[in-house]
């Protein structure tokens, strides 16, 4: 049983028609991806999984468990944490206080083991623990966000688009915490534009197009393939 | 939640608050007892007092929430009618049999708890939309309910709100006392509140909602609440506001109300509990000190407004609030812990 089902999910806004009877699915320990073009419906089909957004028809099981329609602030305690699209953190609260805030649904006692993980997967959050998250750069922003994801010690972790608007060595950045949460067992879904990283990281990854999936396979098959890589890679 | 290190144990920071209010307590009686409170001096107190619980629980809605209620007014007059209409009839009925106290605790809580009953009627609906729906709801709602007590005059054959002609001989039970007690239990309530886990969740939605739910927070609900104790605190000063007058008429509940309680937090600084009660304070004693110039108070309002909004846009005091600990701490009260803040 996979980690993760979702089948056959079609999501609108209003008579906008996003997504159209999408199925995929993460098994347990992968990296998967989910690419796209800009407005391919990648943040609605994340939104749609965490509970922001509902679908018509279809269903999404999470550890076999019937999810659809159920409030996004439940999922966080059954294991399953987002992190947003563009570094949603707390402006005005610190960097340990984001933090604080990602173990919202841990008990206390939790807490100290947990923030220790996360500054030793982020030393930059450690000297920065007492800084407001909006002097933070954008590099940052984004792994705090992702360090508040992790603070509810997630079996499943859903990433939207974590490189956008980054310089590239913060990408490679970003993408190696991702590989090392993955190592340390962590189960990642990963929403990304950046097709040649994303694929370079996944197991398995999914081409969505204008709210369809149009093809499938390993990261390395995705890869070589001539439409990907007319589409997505740049010839 | 918060792990800010106490300088000083939390029983001895209470200790020390009870302390100051009841000196402030002795202070006013011994003040009205030898006289040097004059009558006039005491009124202003009492607006002043009124304002203060006004402001202090519109800040919860607009600087911890984030959201821009404009009927607040509305709120204040549910409470004023219901403590009005409630006190009234006790004294109808004669029924001096429970002690006076107790009766005055009573009307306030019963205002305070059905101005809370219509802020989660209008919030439930406003606040689980995404979006400035608020802004809307509340200023229809405003009118609505100072228009639906200048028309139902009476139910069922019962007097009920006199209308346009005003509920009038309600027994004036307001004092400087009983305000001032009002004020401390209100901001003693919301301070407690907003330094709970709750009012953590308040303030991370009004950071970023979709983080928040992302978080695990129940962005409906605690949108909700926030908003129903704003609207509780204000129908408490709208029953005091009643006990102070005597009598009520439905026009002093219009939306230039709301406007005048607007601008006393968002001069304060949207976020600061000491800046709602400075602005109260400056904003209700300053018409009274320039008598004359109270016809030109709305030209001033917006002045003032526009130019804060120009100059300092956070407010006077931004989001800064008052924190004993941190004043004994300057003063050199409580060893802060040595070196670095807690070595994990
Ligand atoms: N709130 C919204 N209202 C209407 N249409 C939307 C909304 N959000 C997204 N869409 C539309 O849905 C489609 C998918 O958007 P999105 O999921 O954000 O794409 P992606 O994340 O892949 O860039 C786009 O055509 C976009 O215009
Ligand atoms: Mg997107």
């Amino acid at each position: 049983m996979a980690m993760l089902e979702v089948k056959d999910i079609n999501v609108y806004y209003g008579a906008i028609h996003a997504i159209k009877g999408v199925s995929f699915e993460v098994n347990e320990g992968e990296i998967v991806t989910l690419i796209g073009a800009n407005g391919a419906g990648k943040s609605t089909i994340l939104k749609t999984v965490s509970g922001l957004l509902h679908s018509r028809t279809g269903s999404i099981a999470f550890q076999g468990e019937n999810i659809a329609g159920m409030a996004p602030h439940k999922l966080v305690g059954k294991g399953l944490a987002q992190v947003p699209e563009g570094r949603a953190v707390f402006l005005r609260m610190t960097v340990e206080e984001n933090l604080e805030m990602g173990a919202y649904t841990r008990p206390n006692s939790e807490l100290a083991p947990h923030l220790d993980r996360v500054f030793e997967q982020f030393p930059r959050l450690k000297e920065r623990r007492k800084q407001v998250a909006g002097t933070l750069s954008g590099g940052e922003q984004q792994m705090l966000a992702m360090g508040r994801a992790l603070m509810s010690s997630p079996k499943l972790m859903m990433l939207d688009e974590p490189s956008m608007g980054l310089a590239p060595i913060l990408v490679d950045q970003i993408f190696g915490i991702i590989q090392t949460l993955h190592q340390s067992g962590t189960t990642i879904l990963l929403v990304e534009q950046n097709a040649q990283m994303a694929l370079g990281v996944a197991d398995r990854g999914y081409v969505l197009e204008t709210g369809k999936l149009v093809s499938s396979g390993t990261g390395t098959e995705l890869l070589k393939d001539e439409s990907v890589k007319k589409a997505y890679l740049g010839g | 939640m918060n792990q800010r290190k106490a300088v000083l144990p939390m029983s001895a920071r209470y200790l020390i608050n009870a302390a100051l209010c009841l000196a402030l307590i002795l202070g006013l009686k011994g003040l009205s007892a030898s006289g040097l409170l004059s009558d006039y001096f005491t009124k202003i107190l009492i607006l002043v007092g009124i304002n203060i619980i006004l402001a202090v629980s519109l800040n919860v809605a607009t600087g911890y929430l984030g959201q821009l209620p404009l009927g607040h007014a509305g709120f204040m007059a549910v409470g004023a009618y219901t403590g009005g209409i409630f006190l009234k009839s006790v004294n109808a009925a004669a029924m001096s049999g429970a002690p006076l106290v107790l009766t005055i605790a009573a009307a306030i809580l019963l205002s305070g708890a059905v101005a809370a009953l219509f802020g989660v009627i209008i919030g439930v609906p406003a606040l689980r939309l995404k979006g400035d729906y608020l802004a809307i709801i509340t200023l229809g709602f405003g009118e609505i309910i100072r228009v639906v007590i200048t028309n139902i005059d009476s139910v069922l054959g019962f007097d009920f709100t006199y209308g346009a002609s005003g509920l009038k001989r309600i027994p004036k039970f307001t004092g400087a006392l009983n305000v001032f007690l009002c004020v401390v239990m209100t901001c003693l309530v919301i301070h407690m509140v907003m330094k709970s886990r709750h009012g953590r969740s308040i303030l991370s939605i009004r950071e970023n909602e979709i983080a928040a739910e992302s978080c695990g927070v129940n962005t409906t609900f605690y949108k909700v609440m926030a908003f129903t104790m704003s609207a509780f605190f204000a129908g408490v000063a709208g029953c005091l506001y009643a006990g102070n007058l005597g009598s009520l008429q439905p026009g002093g509940f219009g939306f230039m109300k709301s406007i005048e309680i607007l601008v006393m937090v968002v001069l304060g600084g949207m976020g600061s509990m000491l800046g709602s009660v400075v602005s109260a304070t400056v904003l209700t004693i300053l018409p009274e000190a320039l008598r004359s110039f109270d016809r030109y108070r709305m030209v001033v309002y917006s002045a003032a407004l526009i130019l804060m909004m120009i100059f300092k846009p956070s407010g006077l005091f931004g989001d800064y609030d008052f924190s004993l600990s941190r004043i004994l701490e300057k003063l050199g009260v409580g060893k802060k812990p040595a070196g670095k803040e807690d070595a994990r």
